[in-house]
């Protein structure tokens, strides 16, 4: 299981870093999705992935009965998935606001900040 | 005791809630400053308790540690959480005299005290994972200051900002994650001890090198540095300054525990390329500083190369370098807040920041061209401003290792700093405005003038009370970078036994 995970996490992370180094912001940004499930699955992984139950405790006992899964993990993931949520979402509005200030996402034509002729002299 | 540890995060939070609340009426800007001074209150009662029992920890719903989230406050993180509180209560006043209410009305006092919150909780949070969280509380609240008040200029410095620190989070992210699979937990101080028990050293030493990554992109480290100077030149003033004073000291601050406290098994390997880093990060600043005609530019560039000089105190790994990256530390935050102020006031009198359109204002603004000074060159290195003393121990701390490359590099850099700081000096102050007109203070009404060199004036003071009586503030970092190289007190006050 933990070799599948793996081997989906490459793909992912490989797809990414691809679409990461284009020109445009728009598929640096899809990259950047890509990039943090990478990350989201690859925390999911690091806690073990065993067929085991839910960490519940029945009503009456000290522990769980049967060998239940790791539930830190998924706490972890979950947080990690809203927190990503809300960054891309706004790199996302940034994104389409740049576009409609000046026309363009593309990196190389956005040198507002840092105009040209700046670097000459 | 948890209270101690809570209030300096807790107060920005409430602050920014009820000052969003209150956001379209003038008493916002009023009660974000009454937080700040809360804030900084509440800091000093932090720094009593340090000082009193040496590291204080509290754990969050009472869960132990290390399952619940713990906050754990030693001398450094005291220190940082005190002068963050400085800083924003200088921000606080400073940008009472610049930031338009149009801004105002758009939350920026309830961003801005998020931020605080943020840089504050990543001092003093003792939890891998909640010190994620704390980056991406004060990445966002950062995003949105950066951009806020809008133009071409700021958005495109916003994708570039945001973009290379998105990645960097996902580096230190997954960092974490697969920390976590090595050893099964992720409170700090109960890493040390899983971390050096582990069988697994090889893949330690990867994990390490992911998180040098991570903190390097926040701290703007060689050769990941480029997102500083595309961004730091664009926003308010204000903005500027809390950005140059506090974020980048978050991550050489994370690198500082990390490599102090968790990843200690390798140090040959880890913290060699430190020094190489460190090194080139304090070159190619400097250099990059000289090319540039731009006052917030120039400034920071210089960020970037004094940020070699801290994590070099960090990679010596000595307790004498590690007391001058502490010392470092503070007096760099004091005075590179400062030196953007002192720009954003030029700008109000003379009208720009680019040197070749400044010009005259030692004629027409000579307090400000006085609170000019003490800050350059402190950064620069004079005696017997605070920047000599962090400096000299840097350097020392090279020279007991016999590290003469190391030291010559130190030296030099601190002399390309004179010269940049006496090119702003020149253009700016001493040569003649080239429109012709003398740039006057009247340009700006009192009362903006007023509240904008206050907080200059006062962390001049700062400088000025550090270099000249170091005494206590050295035994301090002394302690500080101690308890760092030993943090044997640090890991039984978390854990609440001897290991």
């Amino acid at each position: 299981m933990e070799t599948l995970a793996a081997l989906i996490i490459g793909v992912l992370t490989a797809a990414s870093v691809y679409l990461m180094l284009a020109r445009t912001f728009m598929r640096f940004l899809f990259g950047l999705i890509l990039l943090s499930n990478a990350v989201n699955l690859t925390i999911f992984a690091s806690g073990r992935m065993t067929k085991g139950h839910p960490a519940l405790v029945p009503y009456g006992a000290d522990a769980p009965l049967v060998a239940v899964g790791n539930a830190l993990p998924q706490a972890l993931v979950l947080t990690a998935i809203v927190i990503g949520f809300g960054l891309l979402a706004f790199a996302l509005a940034l994104a389409f606001e740049t576009f409609r200030r000046t026309g363009t996402i593309e990196t190389d034509e956005l040198r507002f900040a840092e105009p040209k002729e700046d670097t000459q002299q | 005791m948890n209270w101690v540890l809570v209030m300096p995060i807790a107060v920005p939070f409430a602050t920014a809630v009820i000052v969003y609340l209150a956001r379209n009426y003038p008493a916002g800007r009023w009660i974000s400053l009454a937080g700040s001074v809360l804030s900084l209150i509440a800091s000093a009662a932090l720094m009593v308790a340090v000082l009193r029992e040496g590291v204080v920890a509290a754990q969050m719903s009472n869960w132990d540690a290390p399952f619940g989230i713990t906050l754990v406050s030693d001398y450094l993180s005291a220190v940082m959480v005190v002068i963050t509180a400085i800083t924003g209560l200088a921000t606080a006043i400073y940008a009472l005299g610049e930031v338009p209410e149009e801004t105002e009305r758009l939350g920026f006092y309830a961003l801005f005290q998020v931020l605080i919150a943020g840089v504050t909780g990543a001092f003093l949070t003792g939890d891998l994972f909640n010190l994620y969280v704390w980056f991406e509380v004060m990445l966002i609240a950062s995003f949105s200051l950066l951009v806020i008040g809008g133009g071409k200029e700021r958005l495109d410095a916003g994708i570039k900002y945001v973009a290379l620190n998105l990645v960097s989070t996902l580096v230190f992210l997954s960092g974490i994650g697969l920390l976590y699979g090595v050893t099964g937990t992720l409170n700090m101080a109960d890493l040390r001890g899983a971390v050096a028990a582990s069988d697994n050293q090889g893949l330690i030493t990867v994990i390490a090198m992911m998180f040098m990554v991570g903190f390097g992109v926040k701290a703007a480290m060689f050769p990941l540095f480029f997102w500083l100077p595309a961004s730091y030149h664009t926003p308010y003033f204000a903005i500027s300054a809390v950005f140059a004073g506090l974020l980048t000291k978050v991550g050489v601050y994370a690198l500082m525990r990390m490599f102090t406290l968790v990843f200690v098994g390798d140090v040959g390997f880890t913290h060699e390329i430190l020094i190489w880093a460190s090194l080139l990060t304090m070159f190619t600043g400097v250099i990059g500083a000289a090319a540039q005609m731009d006052f917030r530019k120039i400034l920071s560039f210089h960020i970037i190369s004094q940020i070699g000089y801290m994590t070099l105190g960090l990679a010596l790994y000595t307790p004498l370098a590690l007391m001058g990256g502490v010392f470092y530390l503070v007096h760099h935050i004091i005075v590179k807040a400062n030196l953007f102020f002192v720009a954003g006031l030029a700008k109000q009198y003379a009208g720009s920041t680019d040197l070749n359109r400044l010009g005259g204002l030692y004629k027409s603004a000579p307090l400000l061209a006085a609170l000019f000074i003490i800050p350059a060159f402190s950064l620069a290195g004079f005696p017997p401003l605070s920047g000599f003393w962090a400096k000299y121990l840097i350097v020392k701390a090279a020279i007991e290792l016999d590290m003469w490359f190391v030291t010559f590099v130190s030296l030099l850099v601190g002399l390309l700093t004179i010269y940049s700081m006496t090119k702003i000096w020149g253009y700016a102050f001493w040569k003649p405005h080239p429109e012709g007109y003398d740039p006057t203070p009247d340009r700006a009404p009192a009362r903006v003038t007023a509240t904008m060199i206050t907080p200059i004036a006062g962390l001049a003071a700062m400088t000025i009370i550090i270099g000249f009586f170091p005494e206590p503030f050295v035994q301090f970092a002394q302690t500080a970078a101690m308890q760092l190289l030993e943090p044997t007190d640090y890991v039984t006050t978390v854990l609440g036994v001897q290991p």
